[in-house]
Formats: structure tokens, sequence, C-alpha cells
């Protein structure tokens, strides 16, 4: 390969990670960064254990739980009430143990959904290769880094030898131009571009995310349209590192410091693509298409502007389309023809990998602040980590969002996919600042619709969906 | 993990695009240290009704689709979750290939590991097996993967595409890791270089 060949972001942080490329054209990959959590992990230490086999690189790995945790009450892994949830907490702090890896504990103010502390705690840095065993390890392609989910199998190969056994993945290239109209965010960017190229859109590619729209995000944004890389089926996203994702790594924890930053500083300067570098496949959206976006049916490509209407299945000409169209009606409880502005809720959860970020919380705080949560609403407000949830105190958003009759809850994963108490009963209705509404995710025949964290508030407040841009 | 060669098995139709991780395993059933016993919660939410009991207009509930050891699905099968108590649900029922015109990337990835063979064919194929699928037990389908080829119940082979370092893998038996090991070599000479090219690469022990 041409070292002069103008390379992608992605071309550039792979190459610098083959350890080895053998003769069928597989590499083994390296890896930086591994992140570990109690869910996935289990069956990948019980398998080291079976083959004596110790992990080779602890001070590359930081593991933390973040699936079963209660966000009410204690938080004591002891004290978890569903055994099942306790004995998965209890095994990870006894791998953890045993394997001698950097474990963030519960009552750590630091602890969190690991792929909110992960940028936060300066544990993923750009340029890095970083896994997780959670498909949303998408979101920390926002710094720059090439991050994607693994499998448990996976988990304990990168345990075992620091690397992975990939196929070069496609490129494409996302480019999101113009203004991000008022009321909208990243959370409105992301799920227009998926409804755009469909939830299999992204097949066998790394998507890179260009354009000034991206550019104007914030990191928060940044890393809510990368986390939903997945749901677009890409193996991960990127965002190329600029001025912007430099300010946000510097200083934090993990982060290098003094000299050492400088160094690494001048290394990710040399990552964006460069020119005329080759994508496999291209995409582009205008800003002027994207309005606060709201989810119908079950699958994140389901999704409409909160002025739109149920599409009406009988219009799709494919038979196995017009099929699932017809079930997620059904699922749904919607009709064709139905405004989204006229479906009420039951419940609102503020929180997740993708939105449980301060800025998320503090989008939520605007629209609540001086209003209430409409009578027989649910609200819950989890931040994603407990220094979220630190700050927030600092900013006061907990006493707008309490005063408004919303939950301030404890850092977890919550009612993204109900592993803790926190899910859905069969028949709710639920606004969710989350990333995915598959049937039964939030709870057995629960109904999920994704939204921004503004619109999340907007249909706590107002009791149904609602364009947010009435309200603020 | 289990070789995986020639199979001949029935084959369940699930005609349906976007088959996602919630579907195969919903994520309350992943609160288990275990790999084994998870075939019993495998389809949960299309298999059984808010009482637990068996929907019996669903494949799997029906003879002689019990037994199924293949499945032929539609587009993007296994979307969502990096899960891999999927393809260890889908294992311990019993399913060996599943058959689809695509697959989401990490489910591809994680059926190779426990032993199932994910086949993609076009569309037209896939609709062609599921409607022999629906002819039962009179009707199996062969995958024979040293060949690459999918026998439909007339004989006529139709040929797959698979990576070669993964046929070999399943063909075998063969435990990743272990195959990587041998690599130890290369992976120390990457190490001890990046440790000198990328000196600020900070550890994640505080």
């Amino acid at each position: 390969m041409s070292a002069s060949r103008p390379r992608t972001l992605f071309d550039k942080i792979w190459d610098s990670h083959v350890v080895e490329r053998l003769p069928d054209g597989t590499c083994i990959l390296y890896i930086d960064r591994h992140l570990v959590h109690e869910v996935t992990s289990p069956q990948a230490f019980e398998g080291l254990r079976m083959a004596g086999r110790p992990v080779r690189r602890p001070d590359c790995t930081l593991a933390v739980a973040d699936h079963n945790i209660p966000t009410v009450g204690s938080r004591i892994p002891s004290d978890i009430k569903e055994e099942d949830s306790r004995i998965q907490v209890e095994t990870l702090e006894k791998n953890v143990k045993e394997f001698g890896i950097p474990y963030i504990p519960i009552l750590d103010v630091r602890q969190g959904i690991v792929h909110i502390i992960g940028p936060e705690l300066g544990i993923s840095l750009p340029g890095t290769t970083l896994v997780c065993g959670d498909s949303h390890t998408s979101t920390h392609g926002a710094l720059g880094a090439l991050a994607f989910g693994i499998g448990t199998s996976e988990v304990e190969h990168v345990l075992a030898t620091q690397t992975l056994l990939q196929n070069p993945a496609k490129n494409m290239r996302i480019d999101v131009t113009g203004t991000l109209g008022f009321g909208c965010s990243a959370k409105d960017i992301v799920l227009a571009i998926i409804g755009k190229i469909t939830t299999a859109g992204g097949t066998g590619h790394v998507i890179e995310y260009t354009g000034d729209a991206i550019r104007a995000l914030d990191m928060a944004g940044r890393m809510t349209v990368s986390n939903m890389s997945i749901e677009a089926g890409a193996r991960a996203g990127l965002i190329a590192p600029d001025q912007t994702t430099f300010d946000y790594v510097k200083g934090r924890e993990f982060a290098p410091k003094g000299e050492a930053f400088e160094q690494a500083v001048a290394y990710w300067k040399t990552l964006p693509t460069d020119p005329g570098a080759h994508f496999d496949t291209l995409v582009s959206i205008s800003t002027a298409d994207i309005a606060p976006m709201v989810t119908w049916g079950t699958t994140p490509g389901a999704v409409i502007p909160v002025t739109g209407v149920v599409p009406n299945p009988d219009d799709e000409p494919d038979e196995g389309k017009r099929t699932q169209l017809r079930r997620m009606v059904e699922y749904m409880a919607v009709t064709p023809g139905q405004r989204m502005t006229d479906l009420a809720v039951d419940v609102v959860f503020i929180g997740s990998c993708t939105n449980g970020r301060i800025e998320d919380i503090r989008a939520a705080a605007a629209v609540a602040k001086g209003r209430k949560v409409a009578a027989g609403v649910q609200a819950l407000v989890v931040p994603g980590s407990g220094l979220v949830k630190r700050q927030a105190e600092q900013e006061g958003l907990d006493r707008i969002l309490l005063e408004a009759g919303f939950e301030w809850r404890d850092p977890c994963c919550s009612m993204c996919l109900g592993m803790n108490p926190d899910k859905l009963t069969p028949g709710q209705r639920c606004a969710s600042t989350s990333n995915r509404n598959f049937e039964g995710r939030q709870g057995p025949n629960g109904r999920t619709h994704l939204v921004s964290p503004a619109m999340a508030a907007a249909a706590a407040v107002t009791g149904r969906f609602a364009d947010v841009r009435q309200l603020v | 993990m289990d070789k995986f060669t020639t199979l001949t098995a029935v084959a369940a139709p699930m005609p349906m695009q976007n088959i996602d991780t919630d579907k195969i395993i919903p994520a309350r059933f992943l609160k288990t240290i275990k790999r084994s016993g998870l075939g019993v919660h495998l389809f949960d939410p299309l298999r059984f009704g808010p009482d637990g009991k068996e929907k019996p207009d669903f494949i799997l509930n029906q003879e002689p689709y019990r037994k199924a050891q293949v499945i032929i699905a539609h587009e993007n099968f296994g979307c969502g979750s990096s899960r891999e108590h999927a393809p260890w649900a889908l294992l311990d029922f019993g399913i060996r290939c599943i058959i689809a015109p695509d697959f989401a990337d990490i489910f591809y990835n994680n059926s190779f590991k426990n032993g199932i063979l994910p086949v993609r064919l076009p569309r037209a194929v896939c609709d062609q097996l599921i409607e022999d699928s629906k002819l039962g037990g009179n009707a199996r389908v062969t995958v024979d993967l040293e060949r690459q080829v999918v026998v439909r119940p007339n004989g006529e082979e139709i040929h797959f595409e698979i990576d070669p370092f993964r046929k070999h893998s399943l063909l075998n038996g063969l435990d990743d890791i272990g195959q990587t090991l041998q690599h130890a070599p290369s992976i120390d000479t990457y190490e001890t270089k990046t440790r000198q090219s990328q000196p600020w690469m900070p550890s994640t022990a505080a």
C-alpha cells in the first residue's frame, strides 16, 4: 500500500493498528482501549479461566457496571434486589479483582454508562482503536477513535491478546450541510440520517460524518450522532478530530498531560481524511430537511418530523416491507394518517448513552423550566454518569426538573433497555431519548418513540408529542 | 466450538426483515453469567404470549419446525445489540445455520464464533428456499460448507460466498484466540514499536 495514496480517517487508524495481515486478507488489529461491563463479560472471563489465560494488557482496560444498577435507593451491589442482576455485578467485581483490571466502583462519583464515562474521563482518545461488548461503542467515534461493539467471544479475544481478527470495512461519508434549524439537535440529525439511509444502509461500512453542521456540533452532539451509527447498520461512526475535540480532551483525568498532550495533538492533527481519499459510498443531507424528529414504528428508520403523520403501509410497493409496516402500526397502536402530535404519552425517559450528557439535561431543563409534567405522565431523568449528575446539581438543573415534576435518578442504562427495574409496562407509550425502539426494548409490549431531550421534555409537559419549537 | 461441515435439516421460514436482537432474545434474559440454557427464551416475544403460553401461529411452535436447525429470513437479520446471547440462544435451541440476504455485522461475526454458519444469498433465492421450507419435514435443505453450496430439496445447488479464514475455522472448529496467540511475537513487536512512536499514550490504571 503506497503511503502517498490519499487516505480516509478510517484508513489511517486502521493502517496504524494492523499487527499482521494474514494470507487471506484478515488482519490482526491492535486494540488500544477495551471497556468492559457486567452484562457481556462474565462468559469471557470464564473462558480465560478455563484456558488458564491471563489478561494481556489490564492497563489498556477499564471496567464499570452500568446496565443492572438501580437508579433509586441503595447502590451497594449486595443490596441489588434482583438476584440475577446482583450476581452479574458481583461477578464483574470478582473478575476485575482476579484479573487485575482497573475498575470504577458503583459508589464512585465517576461511575456511569460506559459510553458516557469513556470520553468524560479521557479514556477515549482520537486515533485509537476502542472496543466494548456493547453495540453503542460507536459513540466514541465522535472523538475520532475507531470504536465498535463486539460480542463476548471477541471480548475474551481482546482480553487474551489485545487484538481482534478483522476485515477492513468500506468507507462511507455522510455530509451534513447547513445550519441546524431552531429547536433541532444532534439527535434530529442522526434520526433524519437513519430515516434516509435505512437501518441497514451502513452495513459493512464505517461512516465518517462531515460537513459544517457536524463541525458546528459540540462533543456531546457529535457523540449522539456517532452513537446511533449502529442503528444505521454501520460498524462504527467517525468524526475527524479538530480544535473542539482537543479542547474537550485536554485536562481529563486519563488524557495525556503537558508535553505528552502537545505530542498527542500533533499526531491527532495528521488524522483527518486526505483530500481526494476514496469513499465507497457518499450520502449528503441538508439541515433544511431536518426538523424535530419522532420515530413512529419499531425500527429507528421509521422516523418522521413531529409535524408529520403516520404513513400508510398500503402505499409501500414491496410486500415484505408492507408486512413489516403493518406489524409496526399494529404494535405501536397508531393509525395511518394520524398526526404525531395527537399521540399521548405515558412515560418520558431522558438519559442513556445517546442522550445522558450534561448538555442533554440542560436542553431538557430549558423546556421544563416553569412548566409541569402533564397529569398521568411519569417522567424520568437519568444522568449518564455520577459526574454528569453532580454537574447538573451544581447548575441547579435537578431543582428545575424536580419542581416541574420529573424524577431525578442515579446513573445507569436504565429504561433504555430495562435491565434494572426501570421499564415500561405492557401497552405504555414512551417518549425516549434512547436509541432503539424495537418491540419490547423498554419492557415487554412497551411502545417506544425516539426523540431528542428537548422533544422528550416537551412531551412530558404537554402529555403528548409536541413540536418543541412552539415551547422554546 | 463445534465444527460445521455439512448439515441436512428442516429449515424454518421466517420471511421478515430486521429480525433484531431484542426479538431474538430480550434484554431481561441477558442477566446470566453462562452461555448455555438460553434456547428456552429464543424469540420469546414472537414465540410466547403474555401468559407464557406458546403462540400456535409462530413457526418454531409448529411441527416439524420445532426441530429446525436452519432459519431462512429476509434482510438485516440480527440487527441491534452486540449481545452474543443471540447466537447462544439460537445454538441452544438447535439452530446451526441462518440464510438471509444480509446480516448485521456484529451478529454475523458472533455467529461464526459459536459454530453457526450465516449464509448470504440474494433475496429471490431466499424466497425460493422459504417456499421449499414450507413443505416441512419432506423438504430438508442441505448446507455443505466445504463445497460452499446450499442444496434445495429438488437437488439444485446454490453457491454461496464466505471468507476463507472463517470457513477454515468453522470447518475445523478452531478457537480464534488459540490461532491469534500463535502470532504473539508480532503483537510484542507492535507494542514495542508503538511505545516508541506514541510515548504519550496513557494507561487506564490511575
